[in-house]
């Protein structure tokens, strides 16, 4: 029997999970990525399953770099859990300067550092790629993104 | 300097500049290559500018945004900017931010090079 509430909710009983910390150099997205993918792909995922977890972890990670520690070095704190009924559950934590006003930082096309060209879409893209994204964020304290991904091609 | 995962060609005939993108196009990588096609721009004064994203097998928010901005340099240098064959995941990035209905998408306009 399947617990209540499972369909929609995205809590499923974990069956693996991984941890990776990293500090906030660019040159890390490429790696956090590559390695939350490689973690993913034993829940045997489709190429595009796979594909829109890739850009959803680059798009938290550089929002972490360029935004959470922005002119500073801090530690991006990543989770992952495969759960059953194929559900993937991404935590991206830093603890840096937080977001003052969530539902603004995720509007298409809004951001606070145009001037480095950054396109103000990187949740636009989180959301279009997972089934469900929730922001926590303290000012002051950092921001934990969850990106939670129903694989469906098993 | 960190290894940069994206690589980057530049070539100029006829007032056009071809720059080739490859590999993996992020935050990290951006910088350099937003850098060194600025150069050419600048150098060059193309009438046109092409980016050619056959090779490029990953591209985040990030393209978009080197995209804009050298779109926005080329309107400014009285010239125009085109995107040749991206791949299905990168339209579809395109697509959430409509960059398409803003920058000329381009295909089989030459042979891919992988």
């Amino acid at each position: 029997m399947k617990p209540k509430g499972s369909k929609n909710s995205f809590t499923a009983e974990v069956i693996n999970e991984m941890s990776l910390k990293l500090p906030s150099l660019s040159v890390n997205e490429g790696m956090a990525r590559a390695a939350v993918a490689a973690f993913c792909a034993q829940l045997d995922p489709e190429a595009t399953e796979l594909a829109d977890i890739k850009c959803a972890v680059s798009e938290a990670v550089t929002n972490c770099i360029v935004h959470g520690y922005r002119n500073t070095i801090g530690i991006i704190y990543i989770t992952v859990k495969l759960c059953r009924e194929g559900i993937v559950r991404i935590d991206i934590r830093d603890k840096g300067c937080g977001i003052e006003d969530v539902k603004q930082a995720r509007q298409p096309l809004y951001t606070t550092d145009a001037e480095n060209e950054r396109s103000g879409m990187g949740f636009t893209v989180m959301e279009s790629f997972c089934d469900k994204v929730r922001v926590y964020s303290a000012c002051g304290r950092g921001t934990t993104v969850t990106l939670f991904k129903r694989l469906r091609g098993r | 300097m960190a290894k940069n995962n994206c690589r980057l060609q530049v070539h100029c005939e006829d007032g056009v500049l071809e720059a080739t993108l490859g590999g993996e196009l992020d935050h990290h990588g951006a910088v350099a290559v937003r850098t060194l096609i600025d150069a050419e721009i600048c150098r060059l004064k193309p009438h046109k500018t092409v980016l050619d994203l056959a090779a490029l097998d990953f591209m985040d928010s990030s393209g978009l945004g080197l995209i804009m901005g050298r779109y926005a340099l080329m309107q400014k240098n009285g010239g125009e900017l085109c995107v040749r064959d991206p791949n299905e995941r990168i339209v579809k990035i395109f697509r959430l931010a409509g960059l398409e209905r803003m920058v000329k998408v381009e295909y089989g306009g030459k042979e891919k090079e992988k």
